[in-house]
């Protein structure tokens, strides 16, 4: 039996990068909370990590700035802005307190994959001694 | 990688508050200043925040924020009477800075709340960042 670590490390690869990419989101919705004009952006977190999981490895790549983007990156072909509660009249639609709540969130679930992972690892090194 | 991007982000953050807070020590700074025209009398500044678009991220997902600008206060200067102060004019009245002071403090703590909010930011991708780093060890 052939042993490959995309079956063996399971989906807690795809979630970690999604998750990287979800604080940075939140980190810049936190950076621009006093800047007017801006909307608050978010992903569904289920809805992209699913396109991940079916994605095959084929990526077309931009070699030029001018190049439109062919979609291949998950994230931000399914970025959303978030429905604002009360946005203020600058139009900027952050609300610091919920971003930040969000954020520590999104923390704690990056550390949940990355214990995931953590484990898997200690598994697969545990088989290879054969201790 | 994606997590290293939040220190851009968050460090453009930080440099655009600390930005808004200079002016804000300008401002108080400058509250109780008097001069001998409206032309000459200092005008409260703010700082005008912008998202920071790229050209290569066609998407504009994550963007930083800078400093478009700083912008004086088009408030009315107000004017005293004070005959006898070296810089009156010449019908006796002193001009005095348009700073508000209690909206000046209200500015402060907004700012240095979004900047303790930026560094926190900061701190917990670095950790996360750390803890990958010693994944399977």
């Amino acid at each position: 039996m052939p042993l490959s670590f995309d079956s063996a490390l399971g989906i807690h690869v795809k979630a970690l990068e999604v998750r990287g990419k979800r604080t940075e989101l939140l980190a810049s919705n936190i950076a621009n909370a006093d800047t007017p004009g801006y909307k608050a952006r978010d992903i569904d977190f289920r809805a992209v990590l699913s396109n991940a999981r079916n994605q095959t490895g084929f990526h077309l790549r931009s070699t030029n700035e001018r190049h439109i983007a062919a979609g291949n990156d998950s994230v931000s072909s399914s970025l959303l802005y978030r429905v604002p509660l009360h946005p203020s009249l600058d139009g900027n639609t952050v609300d610091g307190q919920m971003e930040k709540a969000e954020f520590s969130e999104n923390a704690l679930r990056y550390q949940a994959s990355l214990t995931f992972l953590d484990r898997k690892f200690k598994g697969l090194i545990g088989a290879l001694k054969g201790e | 990688m994606a997590l290293y991007d939040v220190f851009r982000i968050s460090g453009s953050a930080l440099s655009a508050q600390s930005v808004r807070l200079n002016t804000v020590s300008s401002n108080l700074a400058n509250a109780d200043s008097v001069s001998d025209s409206p032309e000459k009398a200092y005008r409260a500044r703010e700082p005008v925040f912008a998202a920071v678009l790229s050209a290569l991220d066609a998407s504009q997902a994550s963007v930083g924020v800078r400093v478009a600008g700083i912008v004086e206060s088009q408030q009315e200067i107000p004017r005293d009477y004070m005959p006898d102060h070296p810089l009156a004019d010449r019908d006796g009245y002193v001009y005095k800075s348009n700073v508000n002071t209690v909206e000046e403090m209200a500015n402060m703590i907004s700012a240095s709340r979004t900047y303790q909010n930026n560094i926190e930011v900061l701190n917990t991708s670095k950790q996360l960042l750390l803890k990958t780093l010693n994944l399977g060890r």
